[in-house]
């Protein structure tokens, strides 16, 4: 089952891939070793089997869910920090797999980013030549041995959220900062693509069964609801639905991080509403948030606190019962 | 007539691997006498009855084993004739594992019905339905698709025309069970005459028999059997998925009706009936035999020649398996009913009963709980998907294994049906409907626990109460003895005044007559006198003590 899940992450990682070049997979090797490690080595401390919890490649998902989340060439230690939270913390701290409350990517990938700010925030613009802008050798040398980069400040760019945000802090209205180089067709330059290829993976994970509809959908749906009714509005100071449908992680969190079994809600209808509930922070978190230019991490943690509360009044009526289920 | 009758869909459900197809290769084989047979006194819910045979006795075919005159239970009969060796408690097939009263029959070989074979009612329509009831009551009947339901009570507590609906149960849905299929392809005309004959004391508003389409055969037998006999019965093909032969799944599906499984479905005007029930209906009117035999699949892969027997209750387990081939290199498991709802035994030695229908013996890879280790739940939610009652598995299963048994009751534990269609689905491997018979064993347990507290509290409180009246009702009684006594003694007081004044003046009144002297002493003789003053003399000087 979570091998079907790292199937359908092929095509948005390819396109990370294309976009941001050796960045992603020294974030992939990394993360997935270092979530590999400390599974391990959490599970042997807990005296748990490790073989069936390692083959059931649960680590395996949180590694890369991080590493796509996680800015390429961000330094080995932040990598590090991000899955030990996500691992240790999240996971196995709270009984390791099935027992956890909290998403485990979501809750390493907040804690880097409200710890580091900085170095969070650094993303290279999505290049078509990524490969060679910045060669292995270099990006070597920079994650690992904490080597500057020659050109970073020529290839990082701020993100097209973060434009957004910043751009109307300075009075400018949406279609004057979507002039930017940062902007692509409908959303952010090469982000879009990216989303696309996550689209498409959660496609056929619905296709196979592995997750249903209801939490894409609602997620993606309230989002497109909001962003349609702010644009429709005044489309100087909101931006398009397609552009939050397509920009940062909306995608990937509707298709494959609010849809972990584990710490979303388990009802049909209760599904429904915590989907909802995410959508719907994203988008305040996004447009009215002071701060942090997205805000899929924060809206699924938020959410995962509702769950218990959320399961227990969504309880399906029993065959043959009444309302009241008596 | 086969017409196309309205079919509602089942939510959920699974589509295992059925393999019917190995067992019915061959026709039924009538099983040989076995040496022994062992009969259960108790093959079904209810009321046990008496035992009326003794060791020693030589006992016929079809000789009742038990009496019970009234109540809600049925009889037992001798599977054949033969000599009572022992009654003793034996292991019996039920998932408990306990041990049962069981009448242990040396068989002689001759089958000899003696004069227990009853007169056939031919002309059934002609004959009052109670004596028709009556005869089904004394013939042992119960369901005989898993639940063993005493027959007649389920007929005595449907009046004439209550039920709108009778349906007739011949889907078969757990995998591997093939006995009913045989049994409609082989006996469709007599469970066309049974349906026939429960026509005739229900008089039902319509009539619906449900197959599962994976069984062609038996619906054209059925088909064939309802035309040339003619009688008003709707054969209806429903689609094959587990466990549409559930009761109330089939009330579902054939008239869209959603019952509660603690619903009774007279009460919805709705009757339903395995078909090897109403086949032995027809065996006890029509031949006059009681129920008997039965026929139960021997399968699976641990089995050398998988099919169907026709064999005489009480035949033990070992004894098929022989006439089946004997067990291949693959036995390993050995289970009492279908790999779904099954329950595992551990002896071979265990008899044939009413209500068994399959005997499956397999490889352990074959079923469909692994025996590897359960993984965590991660709350995938396939099995609320699967489940046909809209439980929360997963959540069941969270609560059950926290022992948080007051949660597992708010997400509805006691509608769970225990099909396992959960538990098959599962990613994780989690045995959960163990965990929910757990949870439903230690939540029973808890009842009956408290309900000996309420008891023992209620004796106690009535205890108390019975104190603290006795002694108010003491207190009371003596508190008004002693008013009465202070009321008799004011009064009272005022009386023996009186009375002792009545006296004194009586007294004074005498003296003052004693004054003179007696009347009969008036006019003495101065000798009468003496005589007197002499007696007196002598009576003061007697001493006191004699008097």
């Amino acid at each position: 089952m979570m091998r079907e899940v790292l199937y359908a992450l092929a095509p948005g990682t390819l396109a990370m891939m294309w976009f941001f070049g050796w960045g992603i997979l020294f974030n992939i090797v990394i993360t997935i070793s270092l979530a590999i490690a400390f599974e391990a080595l959490m599970l042997k401390l807990r005296t748990r089997p490790i073989r069936p919890f390692l083959g059931d490649y649960s680590a395996v998902v949180t590694g890369w869910l991080l590493a796509l989340t996680m800015p390429p060439f961000a330094p080995w230690w932040l990598l590090a920090i991000a899955v030990f939270f996500s691992i240790v913390i999240a996971k196995h701290l709270y009984g390791g797999l099935g027992y956890n409350p909290f998403n485990p990517a979501m809750i390493g990938y907040a804690v880097a980013l409200i710890s580091f700010p900085v170095d969070m925030v650094q993303w290279p613009a999505a290049n078509l030549s990524s490969f060679s802008s910045i060669d292995f050798v270099s990006a070597f040398q920079h994650i690992m041995l904490g080597k500057p980069l020659a050109n970073w400040d020529a290839v990082t760019m701020a993100t097209s959220l973060d434009a957004i945000k910043t751009g109307l802090r300075m009075e400018q209205t949406v279609p004057v900062i979507e002039q930017g180089d940062m902007f692509g067709l409908f959303a952010g330059n090469g982000w879009e693509w990216v989303s696309l290829g996550y689209l498409l993976g959660g496609l056929w994970l619905l296709y196979r069964k592995i997750i249903s509809w209801h939490i894409p959908v609602s997620l993606l749906g309230i989002l497109a609801l909001l962003s349609t009714v702010f644009w429709l509005i005044d489309n100087q100071q909101y931006a398009s639905p397609l552009f939050h449908l397509l920009a940062g992680g909306a995608m990937l969190g509707a298709f494959f991080i609010a849809t972990d079994p584990v710490s979303a809600s388990t009802t049909p209808m209760g599904k429904i509403l915590y989907a909802i509930g995410i959508g719907f922070l994203i988008y305040v978190i996004r447009v009215f948030g002071s701060g942090y230019p997205d805000g899929v991490a924060f809206a699924v943690i938020i959410m995962n606190m509702a769950v218990p509360i959320i399961d227990y009044y969504t309880r399906p009526r029993v065959f043959g019962a009444n309302r009241s289920n008596e | 007539m086969m017409t196309e009758h309205k079919i509602w869909p089942i939510k959920g459900g699974v589509h295992p691997d059925f393999n019917k197809d190995c067992s019915t290769q061959t026709p039924i084989t009538k099983a040989t006498l076995p040496d022994t047979i062992v009969i259960p006194v108790a093959q079904h819910i209810g009321e046990i009855g008496h035992i009326i045979v003794d060791v020693g006795q030589t006992i016929h075919k079809g000789q009742p084993l038990t009496d019970l005159p009234e109540g809600l239970g049925v009889i037992t009969h001798a599977s054949t004739s033969g000599t009572i060796i022992a009654i003793e408690e034996r292991d019996v097939p039920h998932s408990s594992g306990l041990q049962a009263t069981c009448v242990v029959i040396d068989v002689d070989g001759k089958d000899d019905w003696g004069e227990f074979k009853r007169d056939p009612i031919l002309d059934y329509d002609q004959t009052d339905t109670m004596h028709l009831c009556g005869r089904i009551r004394r013939s042992g009947l119960v369901g005989m698709g898993g639940a063993a339901f005493p027959f007649a009570a389920k007929l005595a507590a449907t009046r004439e025309g209550a039920v709108k609906t009778l349906i007739i149960n011949g889907v078969e849905c757990e995998p591997y069970i093939s006995c009913d299929d045989m049994l409609m392809r082989t006996y469709a005309d007599e469970i066309i005459q049974g349906i026939k004959i429960l026509l005739y004391i229900l008089k039902p508003e319509e009539c619906l028999i449900g197959i599962e389409d994976n069984k062609p055969l038996a619906i054209e037998a059925l088909q064939k059997a309802q035309q040339d006999l003619d009688v008003a019965v709707d054969i209806v093909s429903i689609p094959t998925i587990y466990p549409s032969g559930d009761e109330k799944q089939l009330i579902r599906i054939l008239t869209g009706k959603k019952l509660k499984k603690t619903d009774l479905t007279f009460d919805h005007g709705i009757l339903m009936h395995n078909v090897a029930t109403v086949r032995s209906v027809f065996r006890a009117v029509i031949h006059g035999e009681p129920l008997i035999s039965r026929i139960v699949t021997v399968t699976g892969r641990g089995i050398s020649k998988p099919q169907n027997f026709e064999a005489p209750i009480g035949t033990p387990i070992e004894h098929l398996v022989k006439l089946a081939g004997g067990y291949t290199d693959q036995a390993e498991r050995l289970l009492i009913g279908g790999p779904m709802m099954g329950f595992p035994v551990k002896s071979d030695a265990l008899p044939i009963i009413k209500a068994m229908n399959c005997i499956l013996v397999a490889p352990t890879q074959d079923l469909p709980y692994s025996m590897d280790m359960a993984m965590p739940c991660i709350r995938c939610g396939q099995c609320a998907d699967a489940c046909p009652v809209d439980l929360l598995p997963q959540q069941l299963y969270w609560h059950a294994k926290a022992r948080e048994f007051d949660k597992t009751e708010t997400y509805q534990l006691f509608d769970c049906i225990e099909c396992g269609c959960c538990a098959y689905v599962c990613p994780s491997d989690i045995p959960l409907v163990a965990h929910y018979r757990f949870a439903k064993s230690e939540i029973r347990n808890e009842r009956d626990k408290q309900k000996k507290i309420d008891l023992a509290r209620e004796r106690f409180d009535f205890h108390e109460f019975r104190k603290e009246r006795d002694k108010r009702e003491r207190d009371e009684k003596r508190a008004k003895h002693k008013a009465a006594l202070q009321k008799k003694k004011a009064s009272g007081s005022n009386d023996k005044q009186a009375a002792i004044k009545a006296a004194m003046e009586r007294a004074k009144a005498k003296k003052t007559q004693q004054t003179n002297a007696p009347k009969n002493t008036d006019n003495l003789t101065p000798a009468q006198q003496k005589q007197i003053d002499e007696a007196e003399q002598r009576r003061q000087q007697k001493p006191r003590d004699t008097e």
